[in-house]
């Protein structure tokens, strides 16, 4: 039996509780730094989700598991709202693959 | 190109070339068939990405505005504190899916606890409204959270690899066969001019033998004549 884990500010992350996530509070992105690779490194989880800012800050780290099938470490927006950067990483995706934009052209 | 590998013009440095370049050319077909498949996969999996993204983020942007405002409304310490033991709790599994030799992983989610049921485990006395809708769209959203995981993991793998075979089919098809092309023309070339060196060697050497043996008939005949004399 596997774990999820949601990495975030208080804020943001609370909600998940209920949903029976196992949720680590970080105030600032080096805190975040430190709970994703020690979530990472824990086979337990596989999937952890991050709030989108510190996504942005930790793009190098999250950049290390990119290519490992578990976890799958997916942003998805905090409290102040989206701010595309998840759409952003599937559109980067795209082009790595395909080696143009063909989804979001227009 | 006209670069060609460093190999010495024998037949059979040409023979090892030839099943050389056969076997790069099935593997650039194989590679080929390869990532057309993983494209088709690829481009199947990004769409459904891109609409769960979509889902998953505007649904979202309503369950953090409800979840403050109950937060504002009971106060930080009381909802961490409803929020604490959740009703119902999704249990994942992990299995592993091979797709053209990449391993994507799959999730499937299991909600453990009351049927019928949101997860409220909470007095409804000292909790407000705002947390029950908030917790309801959140539940509603579990499933899409761990589906939009299993995609969002599966583009990034199947990018990953699409890559990578369209680099070895690219290095196939305009380096290693081209080389080996080339290479198989040079070492013909120095073989074909080895063997017209053999022959006009052969020519000129019978020429030079002919040419002697006329000399000494004559000689010979000289020779008769003289004795006949």
């Amino acid at each position: 039996m596997y774990k999820i884990g949601m990495i975030g500010e208080r804020d943001s992350v609370i909600g998940y509780m209920a949903l029976g996530f196992s949720v680590h509070e970080a105030e600032d992105a080096d805190k975040a730094r430190v709970l994703l690779h020690t979530l990472a490194k824990d086979s337990e989880y596989a999937i952890i989700f991050i709030v989108e800012n510190f996504a942005i800050a930790l793009e190098e780290d999250i950049a290390k598991y990119k290519d490992v099938p578990t976890p799958a470490i997916i942003c998805i927006p905090g409290k102040h709202g989206t701010t595309g950067y998840g759409l952003e990483q599937v559109k980067s995706a795209v082009e790595r693959a395909v080696g143009a934009d063909i989804l979001f052209k227009e | 190109m006209a670069d060609t590998y460093n190999v010495n013009p024998t037949r059979m440095e040409l023979k090892k070339m030839k099943i050389r370049y056969a076997n790069a050319r099935r593997g650039h077909k194989l590679l080929k068939d390869k990532r057309d498949g993983l494209m088709k996969q690829f481009l199947e999996t990004v769409r459904q990405n891109k609409e769960l993204r979509e889902k998953v983020e505007n649904s979202l942007a309503g369950v953090y505005g409800s979840l403050s405002i109950a937060g504002a409304v009971s106060g930080p310490a009381v909802l961490e504190e409803s929020l604490m033991l959740p009703g119902k709790e999704g249990k994942l599994d992990v299995r592993y899916r091979n797709v053209m030799s990449v391993t994507v992983p799959e999730f499937s989610l299991e909600i453990l606890g009351k049927d019928g049921q949101d997860s409220y485990n909470y007095g409804l006395a000292f909790t407000s409204g705002e947390l029950d809708a908030s917790l309801s769209q959140m539940n509603a959203l579990l499933e899409d959270l761990v589906a939009l995981a299993q995609s969002e993991k599966t583009v990034q793998l199947l990018a990953q690899e699409i890559e990578k075979t369209r680099r070895r089919v690219n290095a196939l098809e305009y380096i290693m066969i081209p080389k080996y092309l080339a290479t198989i023309k040079s070492i013909k070339m120095k073989l074909d001019e080895n063997d017209r060196g053999n022959t006009t060697r052969l020519m000129k050497v019978k020429d030079m033998m002919l040419k002697a043996q006329l000399q000494a008939g004559k000689s010979d005949e000289d020779e008769d004549e003289t004795c006949c004399e």
